[in-house]
């Protein structure tokens, strides 16, 4: 949250400000919130959307690939294993339609055609027989002996002699290997119906399934309609096993669907039921493997988002932070000067009338001063109350008195002429006395002990003495409100390489924090905010020490004390107004 | 010796009546006015040593009072004295007659005698 938390004190504002001025009503939070907002939510937004899109539309063409893909792996199979099997029986069928019922009984011609099969098919014709319409194997050429076997009361010689073929499951038999029986039904020349029955091996499906590759893990097998395997699979359990998916519904074409595997992970089921025959062709595929290469691509569109979208917070942060902070500085800055103006109007004005009472006030002055002497001189040259101490001691008490006031106006006089921007000879130690006369009453009352030790080899400075005596009032007055009553003041100043002085002011008050340090010359930062403080002493004493071509430096601790090193030019080369 | 003679001129009548009499005292000869143009006709009747002049009197101020002076009557010295008020006046009044012969009210008589003397050389 370090983050957060620069951002809330980039835009921290002084609270006591709003109420202070119209100036400073804007909550650059908010305007910030709004520009990060807005930009981002433009921004993100589109690009959000389009990926999400991009992404929906990549998985859908990826899926609707993948369908079409098993579609054509089971059609494809499914046509071979049908010619295959087609192939087999039109060459049965071939054989009743060739051969008479007699000529099929002579074992020679039986196994003349069975070798003829053979050759000609290549594998798969195991054996060959004859079974007559009382279903008594007549005839019979192969590997066992099942010569004269009766098949009258099995449910395949029924469906031979109703629809003149029949096609068997796999199975064992009497033989102990998988195989099947195609069976096809002829007419002898007496009109009595028989049956050639031929077993094939089944190794030749086995041979062409396997050979098959198939993406995504994939597995092809056939079942029958009970669900029992007629092949071996890779992943789906040998021949004659009950497969663990439902069978699925007869529909005359290809179809592929969804289904969960025994460890519930998504399948891709291709089906085709096989025409004419017991069996069903099925393809399965594990999603997961299959859509592999997509959840690569969204992975990679995924991070490529991710890191659109940080580059574009990053930006849209910055530029907000950074603008934000730029307008706040503009309005502070311009605040400030309004300000400035604004004081140094009032100053002005305070200058004016300080001159006014002062000359006005200062006619009479003379007048008493002259009134009193002329007594004096009477008293002095009449010799009459000459020696009358009680006497002489008034009129010098209102002598006094009127040079008191005299000093009092001049010194108000002054303070409105330093107002007016003039470089001339100043001498340090007088400067900073005049500034204490300001506050000689204060200190007094407070018993605040302001020691003054101005180094003995400062020379003459040659700056602007309105300015030089409105730092050191603003810096001295700061020091009065910051120390307890009976506190101590210390006003040091020295050469710094020769063509510098410093002057140092430290009090033993109650010092400043270290956050608060940064601050003091912002305006508006008071810490005086319910005592009457402006918040611009500080601020304004900096810009004074700027035109005069000089820095101010402010080192403290709390609970222990100020100390601000002002440093000015001895020759001050211009001053700007 | 001949005493000095002053003309004093101010528009407060209470203070220039009262420093005449005062310098009357210390053995100077004081004529005192309040207006310029009195001070002028004056000039012509009696020649004044030292001229003691408000920078700021009402219809003409001590300056140009001082140059019309002069062209009556050459010889005469100038000490300003002054309420001080503007920085100007200051410069005005310094330059026209020396920084140390430019006096800020209440004034120290003893201060104006120092300086009256110190203008004739005496």
């Amino acid at each position: 949250m370090w983050f957060r938390e620069k951002i809330r004190r980039s835009f921290q504002e002084n609270r006591e400000a709003p109420r202070r001025g119209s100036t400073y009503q804007f909550n650059y939070r908010r305007i910030w919130k709004l520009a990060v907002l807005l930009t981002g939510g433009v921004s993100l937004i589109p690009l959000i959307f389009i990926t999400a899109v991009n992404y929906e539309a990549m998985r859908h063409a990826i899926e609707s690939e993948m369908i079409f893909r098993t579609t054509r792996v089971v059609s494809n199979t499914c046509l071979s294993i049908s010619f295959f099997v087609n192939e087999r029986k039109s060459a049965l069928n071939f054989i009743v339609h060739e051969n008479t019922f007699e000529s099929l009984n002579s074992r020679e011609r039986l196994s003349r055609i069975l070798g003829d099969l053979k050759r000609s098919f290549g594998g798969g014709f195991v054996d060959l027989g004859v079974v007559d319409a009382a279903g008594r194997q007549r005839n019979y050429v192969g590997p066992y002996n099942l010569g004269g076997k009766d098949y009258s009361g099995q449910k395949w010689f029924r469906q031979v002699l109703d629809s003149g073929m029949y096609i068997s499951d796999v199975f064992l038999g009497y033989r102990k290997v998988p195989h099947l029986v195609i069976a096809v039904k002829g007419m002898s020349r007496s009109g009595a119906p028989y049956v050639l029955r031929a077993a094939l091996s089944t190794t030749p499906f086995e041979t062409l399934l396997s050979q098959l590759e198939v993406a995504g893990m994939g597995d092809v097998f056939m079942i029958n309609h009970e669900g029992i395997l007629q092949t071996p699979s890779r992943y789906h359990g040998g021949v004659f096993e009950n497969i663990y998916l439902p069978v699925p519904k007869k529909r005359p074409n290809t179809e592929v669907l969804e289904g969960k595997g025994p460890l519930d992970e998504d399948l891709i089921i291709g089906y085709r039921y096989i025409d004419d025959t017991p069996f069903i062709l099925m393809v399965v595929k594990k999603k997961k493997e299959c859509m592999k290469p997509w959840s690569c691509t969204g992975l990679k569109l995924i991070v490529f988002l991710l890191v659109s979208v940080s580059v574009i917070l990053t930006v849209i942060l910055g530029t907000s932070t950074y603008l934000v902070k730029k307008i706040k500085i503009a309005d502070e800055k311009r605040s400030a000067s309004l300000h400035q103006v604004e004081y140094a109007n009032k100053m002005a004005s305070i200058g004016r009338l300080a001159a006014s009472v002062a000359h006005e006030i200062n006619n009479p002055l003379a007048i008493i001063n002259e009134k009193a002497g002329l007594i004096k001189d009477f008293f002095t040259f009449g010799g009459k109350y000459a020696e009358d101490p009680k006497l002489m001691g008034l009129v010098d008490g209102i002598l006094t008195s009127v040079k008191r006031a005299g000093t009092i106006t001049r010194r108000l006089l002054n303070f409105s002429r330093n107002l007016q921007a003039s470089v001339e000879p100043i001498h340090l130690r007088e400067a900073i006395l005049e500034v204490l006369g300001f506050m000689g009453k204060e200190a007094e009352l407070r018993e605040i002990k302001i020691h003054v030790d101005v180094a003995q080899d400062i020379p003459v400075l040659e700056t602007d003495r309105g300015k030089l005596q409105q730092i050191l009032l603003n810096i001295i007055n700061n020091a009065f409100a910051a120390v307890s009553d009976g506190g101590h003041i210390d006003i040091r100043s020295r050469l710094e390489k020769k063509d510098h002085v410093a002057i140092i002011i430290a009090d033993d008050g109650c010092g400043i924090s270290k956050e608060d340090l940064i601050r003091i010359y912002e305006p508006f930062f008071s810490t005086k905010s319910g005592q009457g403080g402006t918040g611009l002493g500080l601020s304004i004493t900096y810009s004074l020490v700027q035109e005069i071509g000089g820095s101010i430096h402010a080192e403290s601790e709390l609970g222990k004390g100020t100390r601000f090193t002002i440093t000015i030019p001895i020759k001050s080369e211009k001053t700007k107004t | 010796m001949s005493p000095i003679k002053v003309l004093l001129v101010d528009d407060e009548e209470e203070l220039v009546s009262t420093l005449a009499e005062r310098l009357a005292l210390r053995g100077i000869h004081a004529d005192w006015t309040t207006r310029p143009e009195d001070a002028l006709r004056r000039l012509e009747v009696c020649k004044y040593d030292v001229a003691v002049l408000d920078v700021k009197i009402p219809r003409m101020n001590g300056i140009e009072l001082k140059k019309e002076m002069e062209k009556k009557c050459a010889h005469t010295k100038f000490i300003f004295l002054t309420g001080h008020g503007s920085e100007q006046d200051f410069r005005e009044g310094s330059q026209e007659a020396g920084p140390e012969f430019y006096l800020v009210k209440p004034v120290n008589i003893e201060d104006l005698m120092e300086k009256i003397n110190q203008l004739l050389g005496r």
